[in-house]
């Protein structure tokens, strides 16, 4: 038992430390990123277009001559913002439809809530994205809302199978018998005890996310120019790849580096927040 | 010579001591009792025989087992070993058997991994060890999955693979706890005659001294990884030296000590309920069947009293508990406390549900693990109009954990602090707080030591006295029914079959099932002049 918890402790910081290391490096630089960048990704100087990482441009400029440090910094921002509020719709909504549904097994409402989720899952998320996008436009806002909505289902059926369980709990009957209603115990003593889920699905989903954004804006459909964004970053640099990668590299790892960092972290998350994991000092 | 001999086995996981200078031996065609409370190394000590450690363990002493030095054995000897020579069942037969695999492929497969036989062969032998099992082919075929048989058909289903190769030791790890008293029985006479048959040696783990006073031939005493004291069981029982063998014979069957006379009065009245469940459509056009899971259920429980009820797993004792409680209604039939329907109107009636609490059976589901124990046994209050607010609530609370024994200053822990004792006795403390008249036991003390299920009918004693509270006792453990309870009830298939003062029924059952139940029941007896067992079978 205290080897095994020796040997949690170890594990869950080993995940832990690099991903929130990782993590807060790309949420620093986005937040740094609003009060100063090394240049105006506005400022174009053509002069010292697609030029390979120097002191004066650690990562290299673009095809515009941009410093791609700082566009990265910006687009971190982007990715973040609208990964994030994509994760807030998600969990916002679907887990109250999660946990109403679990309360209400096999009623009407449960049917309901579980059919509609059926339905969003049935498109492909990138289609429905580019149909909004293409309805209302392509913008940062537009995209938020088509990734939010699929992160809809996720939530609610995460929420609903880890209260379904938890329902059959005796402290569950124990609050029934003290004659607490469904919203109440609910909020009680179902949903602190699906946090653990949700932040581990939380964050796999803030990573999706990321690519998600990427990928719409790889296809012209999330931040629009000049708001640099990294998917757009990585489609510009395609047609250039074999002359300068710099310009392909960078941004790809600005990717990989945030999804595996968030990934990580979940992991972590989720082992420190369990109490009976917490150290009690006795 | 004996046939398993463990010399000063030590053993220790990453450090820690688990197992400290254990010896014992076992002879073929005997039984060798284990007793020990959870955590006295009964089943380390088991484990180490297979060397089915956990990571880290380190093993220093001798264990001989038929000539051979288990310990100094390679993996891939003692792999083969294992199953062969060494059979082992489990206590959980739900997870023992892999669900997705027949029951004949199953035990098939423990011969297939060891002989070089062919896939009929080996079947035609699962088949006889099925059969050996009392499990014959013409009931239940070997192309039936886990999931078809009830639970102690699954613990044979185990015994069947166990014995499939007649190994020469069998191992059995609490066989039969999570079966019904009546099964146990049956598994129990059943391990008994393979012993004898196979000229086997047997290791019977067990928390209860009773089980094992009645199959064993000698008896091994465990306590925090030692043995406190060995030898055959006549003797043992009779002759008993160590203070912890005594404490523990004297828990197996205490009585607590109760002066509260029931009154007159009736407190709770159950007239002809009936609960139906519906089942699901058989088919797409099948009709929605209704499972009766009570009928005709009517009793009272009087003031002061204590009641028990006692039946098998699926007999409707807990759907009975939930329908008094007021979590769900029922289909026909009054239930009232102090003459107030616990049901008005489809809706539970709040002033009759806060003169009621229960405790359930699980000291560790029953506790939300997020909270803190001040939190958790002050969750009733949500029953009063008028919660005790600040130091009032505070004063309560304090005052219920005193009551039940713990301190004030426990509050503020975690429940993962407590061990399963201790969080029983929070769990009463939870059904204290709003001082209700009954207090419904479903199972409470099942789960729990016989040392610590002692403490905790001492404590129901003492409060009910105190207090002045009125018990339904709820429990399929017969001993301790009788220990506690004033009258008892037999529910069988969702009916009361026998009622009646509790000593009376069980000394003179009228029922049938109710016989069968007792005589099932495995009873303590210390009687010096009980004759040898092993006389009688030479």
């Amino acid at each position: 038992m205290m080897l095994r918890a020796g040997l949690t402790i170890m594990t869950q910081l080993r995940s832990l430390v690099p991903g929130a290391a990782l993590t807060l490096l790309f949420a620093g630089a986005a937040v740094l990123s609003l009060f100063w960048t090394p240049y105006e990704i506005t400022s174009l100087d053509i002069a010292n277009k697609i030029k390979t990482p120097t002191l004066a441009h650690p990562l290299g400029t673009d095809h515009f001559g941009r410093d791609i440090l700082s566009m990265i910094m910006v687009g971190a921002r982007t990715s973040i913002a609208v990964a994030l509020v994509a994760v807030g719709i998600g969990m916002g909504v679907g887990v109250p439809l999660g946990l109403a549904a679990a309360a209400r097994e096999g009623s009407l409402l449960d049917e309901v809530i579980m059919r509609g989720n059926d339905l969003v899952f049935a498109f492909p998320s990138l289609l429905i994205a580019i149909m909004i996008t293409a309805v209302f436009g392509a913008s940062a806002v537009n995209a938020i809302i088509a990734i939010g909505i699929f992160n809809i289902p996720v939530f609610a059926r995460l929420t609903r199978s880890g209260a379904l369980s938890l329902w059959t709990q005796d402290y569950v009957l124990a609050a029934r018998v003290a004659g607490k209603g469904a919203a109440r115990i609910s909020a009680e003593h179902i949903l602190p005890n699906v946090t653990n889920l949700l932040i581990v699905q939380g964050t796999i989903q803030f990573s999706l996310g990321i690519l998600a954004e990427a990928g719409l804006s790889y296809v012209g459909l999330g931040a629009q120019p000049p708001t640099p964004s990294w998917g757009r970053m990585l489609a510009d640099s395609q047609t250039m790849i074999s002359l300068a990668p710099h310009m392909a590299i960078f941004p790809g790892m600005a990717i990989l580096l945030t999804v595996l960092g968030l990934n990580l972290m979940g992991d972590g998350l989720r082992d420190l927040l369990d109490p009976r994991l917490r150290r009690t000092g006795r | 010579m004996t046939l398993l001999q463990i010399d000063r086995l030590s053993m220790e996981v990453g450090g820690l001591p688990i197992l400290h200078n254990v010896s014992l031996g076992v002879d073929a065609g005997r039984i060798l009792g284990v007793i020990g409370e959870s955590g006295s190394g009964k089943s380390m000590t088991a484990l180490s025989v297979m060397q089915l450690l956990p990571d880290g363990a380190r093993c220093s002493g001798r264990i001989s087992l038929a000539g051979q030095e288990v310990l100094t054995l390679s993996e891939p000897a003692l792999c083969k070993m294992r199953g062969r020579d060494v059979g082992m069942v489990f206590q959980e037969p739900m997870t023992a058997l892999n669900p997705l695999q027949t029951i004949g492929a199953q035990v098939a497969e423990t011969i297939l991994i060891h002989e070089r036989v062919t896939r009929a062969e080996a079947l035609r032998r699962a088949a006889e060890a099925l059969r050996r099992a009392e499990l014959p082919q013409d009931r239940f075929p070997m192309s039936r999955y886990p999931h078809e048989l009830s639970g102690g058909q699954r613990q044979r289903v185990v015994i069947a693979m166990a014995i499939a190769l007649r190994p020469r030791l069998l191992i059995a790890d609490e066989p039969t706890t999570a079966l019904d008293v009546t099964t146990q029985a049956e598994i129990l006479k059943l391990l008994k005659r393979l012993v004898v048959e196979d000229g086997m040696a047997c290791m019977l783990i067990s928390h209860d001294l009773a089980v094992v006073a009645d199959m064993a031939d000698d008896i091994v005493i465990m306590r925090s990884g030692e043995v406190v004291e060995t030898g055959p069981v006549d003797r043992l029982l009779s002759h008993m030296r160590h203070p912890y063998s005594k404490a523990l014979l004297a828990a197996s069957s205490h009585v607590p000590d109760r002066a509260a006379q029931p009154r007159e009065a009736s407190l709770l009245s159950v007239r002809g309920v009936v609960r139906d469940y519906a089942i699901p459509r058989s088919g797409f056009w099948g009709r929605v069947g209704t499972f009766r899971a009570v009928n005709d259920v009517s009793f009272d429980i009087r003031r002061g009293e204590s009641l028990g009820l006692v039946g098998e797993s699926g007999c409707g004792k807990s759907t009975l508990t939930r329908a008094i409680l007021g979590l769900e209604e029922v289909q026909a039939g009054t239930i009232k406390l102090n003459g107030q329907p616990v049901f008005t109107g489809h809706r539970p009636n709040r002033d009759v549900r806060r003169h009621m609490q229960v405790v359930f059976q699980d000291p560790y589901g029953s506790f939300n693990p997020r909270h803190r124990v001040d939190r958790l046994i002050s969750e009733p209050f949500h029953l009063l109009d008028d919660p005790p607010q600040g130091a009032a609530r505070a004063d309560a609370i304090a005052q219920a954990l005193e009551s039940v024994g713990l301190s004030a200053d426990d509050g503020r822990k975690f429940i993962h602090e407590f061990s399963g004792g201790q969080r029983q006795r929070i769990a009463i403390a939870r059904a204290l707080i709003i001082r209700p008249e009954l207090i419904i036991l479903d199972e409470a003390v099942s789960a729990l030591d016989v040392q610590v299920r002692a403490q905790i009918l001492d404590l129901l004693a003492d409060l009910g006295d105190r207090l002045g509270l009125t018990y339904l006792f709820i429990s399929h453990d017969l001993s301790v029914v009788r220990s506690i309870t004033d009258r008892v009830l037999v529910m069988q298939a969702g009916r009361i079959v026998e009622h009646g003062v509790t000593q009376e029924v069980f000394d003179v059952p009228r029922h049938a099932y109710t016989q069968q139940l007792v005589a099932a029941a495995p009873r303590l007896t210390v009687e010096p002049e009980r004759t040898n067992d092993d006389d009688a079978r030479a």
